[in-house]
């Protein structure tokens, strides 16, 4: 199929496609990522902006905030649910898989296009409406969703507890949008990544970054189902007056967490895996070192997978459940330390020996593995169930999975952009300016997140707009403490702009970049930089793994998977 | 670590705490190895002109890798049971046991508000001398309470920080659970759920009192809410 679609794609080269076909129209996997990557960069502004203005709330309470101006309480509770759904659903997802999946799945295995092209594009069309839907619902009448990106019933399910009677419902309807995109997207990476791979690429030769983006989609696939049927019984108590989750009716609100965690908790490992993926990739190729321990990787990060199944309870562990469930979620919850800890000392071990140098990209990926440790320690403080008691929905928590989501989403995604920018666009960023953006994003990243963890230690509870009413909270002190979040938010977005505009810039002005820049090994970087319609003049044969860096007896320290000799 | 942020109020707040101990020892253990050999490993490797990196072939990888992965994975195994125990431990004490309680209280929670029954003094629920407030919770010092929560409309978090107690309540459900002030004061009860637009202005107050503190508050219950017991 691929490759009939091969002969498709070269016949249309002949002739000049239209502006509208080239950009809005095309099923060329490159073309779809760069859309995905950017309507993905878009939304991140948006969902920045909302971080903005809340943080701007609880550190200068019931002040207007300059761009916004005064919060309610109403507007608050819209801003954290929807900064929480785009960050994951708009922005992580999008950029993290589909941009990445589609741009690299066919380069890194290499053949001209994904197997699906037209599923393809379908794929980000919809994901294209389900964020008009979302924007839609900042427009209805009683404003946006406000009952946290979690959506518990019977709060989002009754206008008349939250009193935005048509904004749950689009809410709604673009999250089960936005899943149809990716359950399309993850049928086409699944299937192109069994079916097109080169001539000798062996399962154990397949680049990380596609494993990874492989599996994650189909933990994505096995978990979704759950909650687009959860999603459709909520929309149907919202509009018809059904009463799966009314109590009064017979229903039960718990029954939604479960659906909903069910889906949440893979969902966290569907987004982690590409950034790990792409750390793989990045890091080997900037210690001119073997991926260390290639199998255990892939064992652990399917061991994780499976685990991450057996775990979703533990966001519920106070919430009403039987008390005695909790523990066995305790267990389940603790041991993937166990898969996720061998993961972080495989890739520190893969620097033994190196040859490291810290070029923007490898800068990035450092980042990752150094932030998201911090993440994963602070996690064992709430899976312990007892000590969940007191942490349960306070900072410490927001603090613990910002420091999961933030590198996968944030630091992530810059690792990747830095490093496929000359493949994508042909041409290199300014270095200079990506280290400072680096350096201040990073700085700012730990200033807004550190003082959460001391606030929710200090017991201060999450999705509150004002804490003057809680006189153990409103103190000096603490405010203090958000105060110094909200400045370190503001200095990290003020340098983000930097980031754009060498983005941009480079895409016209920036230096040519070879075929091969940074001498690495993985078919991407066998073909012209940016590959044209088709990817490779003749398509490759494998006879390597994609890390063979700095063999004996090479002149070269680097030796593509496609190199016969 | 949580007693230097948060009064101990309660008689598993200690326990809560030491649990989070554990954790943090434990924790910050293995953080700083892992932080300390990846820097470590980032400056001794840097690039350096004429050095090229070591090949690592298949027995050698199989080497290092006891050394890296299989004896780290048995330690954190080790740790992990401890961290099982600490935590079922904890969570057997304070959400699956029931001690003999000395009284019970009834909590409802609902936008916006909480309505406290307190069984006055006949210690007795639903008599007549019943003490029912909204957003006073009154409590005798050293006294095992019970508490019966409930919700009418939406998701609510019964949570007392100095407690280091939280339970969410549910419309249609009756959740039970107990706790026993060990300090005496005046302290925070939060709603730690999201319950809509006024899910911030849901606070009430908790007054630990001394017997004799308390037994004039029964006698002359101030924020007392008129009800006529059925």
């Amino acid at each position: 199929m691929a490759e009939s679609h091969a002969h498709d794609a070269h016949a249309h080269d002949h002739h000049e496609e239209g502006w509208f076909k080239k950009y809005f129209w095309s099923t060329d996997h490159k073309m779809i990522a760069k859309q995905y990557l950017l309507t993905g960069m878009l939304l991140g502004a948006v969902g920045a902006y909302f971080a903005y203005v809340f943080r701007m709330q609880l550190a200068f309470p019931n002040k207007p905030v300059p761009g916004y101006g005064l919060v309610t309480g109403a507007d608050y509770n819209a801003l954290i649910t929807n900064h929480g759904a785009v960050m994951i659903f708009w922005v992580a997802m999008p950029v993290l898989i589909a941009a990445f999946g589609n741009f690299l799945i066919p380069l890194m295995i290499g053949c001209d296009d994904m197997v699906f092209p037209r599923l393809n594009r379908l794929s980000y069309q919809i994901f294209l409406v389900s964020a008009i839907v979302l924007g839609a619902s900042f427009l209805v009448e009683g404003g946006a969703f406000g009952g946290a990106w979690t959506a518990y019933p019977p709060l989002s399910a009754k206008a008349e507890y939250n009193l935005t009677p048509l904004g749950p419902s689009l809410w709604l309807i673009a999250v089960a949008l936005e899943f149809v995109a990716f359950l399309l997207g993850g049928i086409n990476f699944v299937t192109t990544a069994m079916n097109s791979r080169a001539p000798g690429m062996k399962a154990f030769d397949i680049p990380m970054a596609v494993w990874m983006i492989v599996i994650a989609s189909i933990l994505f696939m096995a978990s979704v189902g759950p909650l687009i049927a959860g999603a459709f019984m909520l929309l149907f108590d919202q509009l018809l007056g059904t009463g799966f989750f009314d109590p009064d009716r017979g229903g039960d609100p718990v029954l939604w967490q479960h659906l909903f965690w069910f889906f949440g908790h893979p969902e966290v490992y569907v987004v982690l895996l590409p950034a790990l993926g792409f750390v793989a990739e990045i890091i080997t190729t900037f210690s001119r070192k073997k991926l260390f321990a290639y199998k255990t990787v892939l064992y652990t990060t399917i061991g994780t997978g499976v685990l991450s199944f057996f775990v979703w309870a533990h966001h519920q562990f106070i919430a009403g459940i039987d008390p005695r469930m909790a523990n066995v979620f305790t267990v389940t919850t603790v041991l993937i330390s166990i898969p996720i800890a061998e993961m972080c000392f495989v890739y520190i071990a893969t620097l033994y020996g190196g040859s490291i140098r810290f070029a923007v990209p490898m800068l990035w990926a450092l980042a990752f593995i150094a932030e998201f440790l911090v993440g994963g320690v602070t996690g064992i403080y709430l899976g312990a169930s007892g000590a969940d008691i007191y942490f349960h929905d306070t900072y410490f928590v927001v603090a613990h999975f910002h420091y999961t989501f933030f590198p996968i989403a944030i630091i992530g995604t810059f690792s990747g952009v830095t490093y496929w920018y000359p493949k994508m666009f042909g041409r290199h960023m300014n270095e200079l300016w990506n280290k400072v953006h680096f350096w201040i994003t990073i700085v700012g990243f730990n200033g807004i997140f550190i003082p959460l963890f001391m606030l929710g230690a200090s017991g201060d509870h999450r999705r509150i707009f004002d804490y003057s009413n809680f006189p153990e909270l409103a103190t000096p002190e603490l405010q203090q403490l958000r105060v110094f979040a909200t400045v370190s938010l503001l200095v990290m977005l003020a340098i983000q702009p930097v980031f754009l505009i060498n983005f941009f810039y480079s895409m016209f002005k920036g230096k040519k970049a070879e075929a091969n820049p940074w001498n690495a090994n993985t078919l991407e970087w066998q073909c012209p930089s940016p590959p044209p319609h088709g990817n490779f003049a003749v398509l490759p044969e494998v006879y390597r793994g994609p890390y063979e860096f700095s063999a004996p007896d090479r002149a070269d320290d680097f030796w593509p998977q496609n190199s016969p000799t | 670590m949580l007693e230097h942020y948060m009064i101990q109020g309660s008689s598993y707040a200690s326990h809560i705490d030491g649990l989070v101990w554990v954790v943090l020892l434990i924790t910050t253990f293995w953080f700083l190895l892992a932080e300390g050999m990846f820097f470590y490993l980032l400056w001794r490797y840097r690039e350096q002109p004429g050095k090229k990196a070591l090949y690592i072939n298949d027995d050698l990888e199989h080497a290092i890798k006891y050394k890296w992965v299989e004896i780290p994975h048995r330690l954190i195994l080790i740790c992990d049971v401890a961290v099982i125990l600490g935590a079922v431990s904890v969570w057997s004490e304070v959400k699956l046991s029931m001690p003999v309680t000395d009284e019970t209280v009834r909590i409802t929670a609902q936008q916006w508000a909480w309505t406290f029954r307190h069984a006055g003094a006949d210690g007795e629920l639903d008599t007549a001398d019943d003490i029912v407030t909204v957003d006073d919770l009154h409590v005798q010092l050293g006294k095992t309470y019970k508490f019966e929560l409930a919700a009418k409309d939406v998701l609510h978090s019964f949570s007392v920080p100095v407690f280091r107690l939280k339970q969410d309540a549910i419309p249609g459900r009756v959740i039970s659970g107990w706790f026993k002030p060990t300090q005496a004061g005046e302290f925070d009860v939060q709603c730690a759920e999201i319950c809509g637009i006024g899910h911030g202005i849901m606070p009430a107050r908790l007054y630990v009192e001394t017997p004799e503190a308390h037994a004039e508050w029964i006698a002359h219950p101030t924020h007392y809410l008129a009800y006529k017991n059925k």
